[in-house]
């Protein structure tokens, strides 16, 4: 499995915890919302990275207004099927405005990643042979889509519209 | 019988005797009951479908009249035979 | 029709290479079938019984000779020479090769067609009144909001991962002829109290398994709103949307769940964040699509309708088939023409190759060489002249296109059933053909007048069957074949779910409970009663006890 961030391959800096376990001193902390929840206190004091993983079913909403103390936030994809996080990753960038980094983890397929960055995802964990060369290969499906989200790249209405204004200055 | 849809064209095909997948029913290998030859027939067809030669291989009953060869399960007479109306022309 | 510019056509082309990459990875074994069915699905190729089945968008029911020629080629080169149409306005082709989608997926992209999303857990293929642009009883033409709609929901980053499928329809008339309250979401349009145009919202109707008719969840919205307020009820489908039960997913138990006003409540509150960000449609769009949507060129004839009248009684086979087959247009001196794919004997909603190009060619000829699907399975040109209407008739009855059953006993729904799909419990297609063989022998058609016949394989209900005024539903009992009759169901804009008449009946039995439903109907209507009408007026009881009373002959089956 690799983390492919910002398009390049990196070694995860965050530890993962898991509930109930204990929270190290140091270091960068991936938590589960129940740890969260429970130790908020606590880990905002700290002077390391924090970041929150959030299940398909928990929605963003919980830690709307927390997002400015994040540094990560990774959605859990427990199947590709399960698209909620695709909405997650829409309102923690749209809605609550969150700038940090954000994680596909669990059952990420190529074949998504396209969808993944237009709707906020930064980072992911792939598993496969080549990694690197599939997200590449992904990233590059598609060079037109109808929709704007939060990624700020131009739908195909605005491309019209730039277009008509070249084609017509007036 | 072993029944799968082949992974190209999504024909109907039977699994023969010599590891072939063939179209026509007559063709196919024939198991007598449900012991360990069905059980060894089911896994090739399933190591098939593992090495991409055919999608959801599975066993079927097939009854034998008069040489004729006829699915238990009307299902399956469709899926070896084609469809049961003719075709617009 | 909508043209394609250089944007569109760079969508479909990068997406038929992306599949094109896929179908090579599958084949080389790179890839596992439970990894390429959810692509190849989104691609709207499915594996049925006999082979793959390639389903074709067509947006909204409109298709352009130049396309019907393309999709003529097609069912020659790669498929059996022939294509089906469907009750989503789509075609499907039943013989397809999975190393030749790719090629085919190019073929479809150079005419403007495309096939996804035609499958999968996404925004299918949106439909509309078959008139839509045409009818007189029109308030306002809804492809600019069908097209706006497509393009908004084709590869949406967000909501390509749906807890299930999702439909959408529109009608601009208060005539409903897309079955809009049984769709995940309809749309209808029509005049708030100060007369302007708007769109009704309906919500979480659908046929299946528990079949539901559509809730409004607003009674009128502004138009350029209708883009924001469809995403606000995806959002919450796709976040609140059962994902625990493939039978409980759609939106309709959402909304069954939630209740209707707290449905709404979550949508409205959604939908008050995202209304005035880029999702409002801009005038400039809707006048860059409206355009592709003018009126032809029509001439200024007059109406002749009179004259038409007066050739009938001549003509009274020419008069029959105006009378069923040919509706009425906004525009005096035109017509609308519906073309029967339900001649006694074929199979509902098929067309050879052959056909399709005749097809292509009388379009040219006699109606600005486009026509539409409509999702009673057949095909409709939208702009004949009047003083075409002979010609035409003469032209269509050698192809066995001018059947004179439209919205008639024989006008038959039937979906593939298990002659062809995966999912069916019994056959549907010979039953189909066995009662509209029935009423052509028997010549009651005229008398019995609409009457609409819907035959579904199995529960899945893409036959729509629950909305027939006479529903069959085909189940499978021990390995046998029986079907359970509804009667009173209406797709219109009184919309009903039928009533369960009895037990299942064996395939033989079937049109002769048709016509014990029939004759019960001939005996007891009043005036010029439709069987709908006589049928909410007496009840069930006399069609049960004609059935399957004592005195006749359908055998009981338990």
């Amino acid at each position: 499995m690799a983390l492919i961030k910002n398009g390049r391959e990196t070694i995860d800096p965050f530890i993962r915890i898991r509930p109930g376990e204990p929270l190290p001193d140091d270091g960068a902390l991936l938590v589960p919302l129940c740890v969260w929840q429970n130790h908020w206190e606590r880990l905002v004091c700290r002077r390391t990275a924090i970041g929150v993983q959030l299940a398909s079913h928990e929605h963003p909403e919980i830690i709307g207004d927390d997002v400015d103390q994040l540094d990560l936030i990774a959605l859990e994809f427990p199947s590709f099927r399960d698209g909620r996080a695709y909405s997650h990753a829409r309102l923690i960038r749209e809605r609550y405005g969150f700038a940090g980094e954000l994680r596909a983890v669990g059952d990420v397929l190529v074949e998504q990643l396209h969808y993944m960055q237009r709707v906020g995802f930064d980072a992911f964990e792939i598993v496969g042979d080549d990694p690197l060369a599939d997200y590449e290969t992904a990233s590059q499906d598609f060079t037109v889509w109808y929709q704007a989200t939060g990624d700020g790249r131009h739908p195909a209405s605005a491309l019209r519209r730039a277009r008509s204004r070249l084609r017509d200055p007036s | 019988m072993l029944i799968a849809n082949r992974l190209t064209d999504g024909l109907v095909v039977f699994r023969a005797a010599d590891g072939r997948w063939v179209e026509a029913i007559a063709d196919g290998l024939l198991i007598a009951g449900e012991g360990t030859a069905a059980a060894r027939l089911l896994d090739a067809g399933l190591a098939d479908a593992q090495a991409n030669r055919v999608i959801d291989p599975y066993l079927i009953d097939v009854s034998v009249t008069g040489g004729r060869r006829t699915p238990e399960r009307y299902r399956e007479t469709i899926r070896a035979c084609g469809p049961t109306i003719q075709v617009e022309r | 029709m909508y043209r394609y510019d250089e944007f569109d056509r760079t969508l479909v082309n990068e997406r038929v290479a992306q599949f094109r990459r896929q179908v090579e990875r599958r084949l080389a074994g790179k890839m596992t079938e439970d990894q390429f069915k959810p692509l190849r699905l989104m691609n709207g190729l499915y594996l049925q019984l006999h082979a793959y089945m390639l389903r074709i968008n067509v947006p909204y029911g409109c298709l352009s000779t130049r396309q019907l020629r393309r999709l003529a080629q097609i069912a020659r080169r790669y498929d059996k020479g022939f294509g089906h149409f469907t009750t989503r306005q789509n075609i499907q082709f039943n013989w397809i090769s999975l190393d030749e989608a790719p090629d085919i997926m190019a073929e479809l992209a150079e005419v403007e067609m495309n096939t996804m999303q035609s499958s999968g857990n996404c925004v299918r293929n949106i439909t509309a009144d078959h008139y839509a642009g045409r009818a007189q009883d029109e308030i306002e033409d809804p492809r600019v909001w069908c097209e706006l709609l497509r393009q908004h929901s084709l590869l949406h980053p967000e909501f390509s991962y749906l807890p299930r499928k999702f439909k959408l329809a529109l009608t601009g008339a208060p005539h409903d002829r897309a079955a809009v309250a049984v769709h995940d979401i309809g749309l209808r349009m029509h005049h708030d109290a100060q007369d302007r145009p708007g769109f009704e919202v309906i919500v979480g109707g659908g046929q299946g398994r528990t079949p539901v008719i559509g809730k409004t969840i607003r009674p009128w919205i502004e138009p350029q709103h209708v883009i924001s307020y469809v995403e606000a009820i995806l959002r919450i489908y796709n976040l609140y949307g059962r994902r625990d039960n493939i039978f409980k997913a759609r939106i309709k138990i959402l909304v069954n769940a939630l209740g209707i006003e707290r449905f709404t409540a979550l949508v409205e509150r959604e939908w008050e964040q995202i209304r005035d960000s880029g999702l409002q449609v801009s005038q400039a769009e809707r006048d860059r699509i409206g355009a592709c949507f003018a009126p032809p060129g029509y001439e200024t004839l007059d109406d002749c309708s009179e004259e038409l009248a007066a050739w009938s009684t001549v003509e009274p086979a020419f008069g029959t088939w105006m009378r069923s087959n040919v509706a009425a247009h906004k525009v005096p001196g035109y017509a609308i023409v519906n073309l029967s794919l339900k001649a006694p004997g074929r199979i509902p909603g098929d067309l050879s190759a052959d056909k399709m190009e005749w097809v292509a060619d009388l379009a040219d000829k006699f109606s600005f060489g486009e026509l539409r699907v409509n999702h009673r399975q057949n095909l409709t040109f939208v702009d004949v002249r009047q003083a075409d209407l002979h010609r035409l008739w003469k032209l269509l009855d050698p192809l066995e296109l001018a059947t004179p059953n439209i919205g008639l006993a024989s006008d038959i729904i039937a979906c593939p059933g298990l002659d062809y799909c995966a999912l069916a419990n019994a056959r549907s297609i010979p039953v189909a053909r066995d009662i509209g063989l029935h009423f052509a022998r028997s010549d009651k058609l005229q008398q019995v007048g609409n009457l609409t016949i819907n035959i579904s394989g199995c529960m899945n209900a893409c036959g729509h069957h629950h909305v027939g005024n006479i529903g069959i539903l085909g189940v499978d009992k021990r390995g046998r074949e029986f079907f359970q009759l509804t009667l009173g169901g209406s797709a219109d804009e009184h919309a009903a779910l039928g009533d369960r008449l009895g037990p299942g009946l064996a395939q033989a039995e079937v049109p002769g409970a048709i016509e014990h439903i029939v004759d019960t109907y001939l005996a007891t209507r009043q005036g010029d009663e439709t069987f709908l009408q006589t049928y909410r007026r007496i009840g069930i009881a006399p069609f049960r006890e004609a059935v399957y009373g004592q005195d006749n002959k359908t055998r009981r089956v338990a």
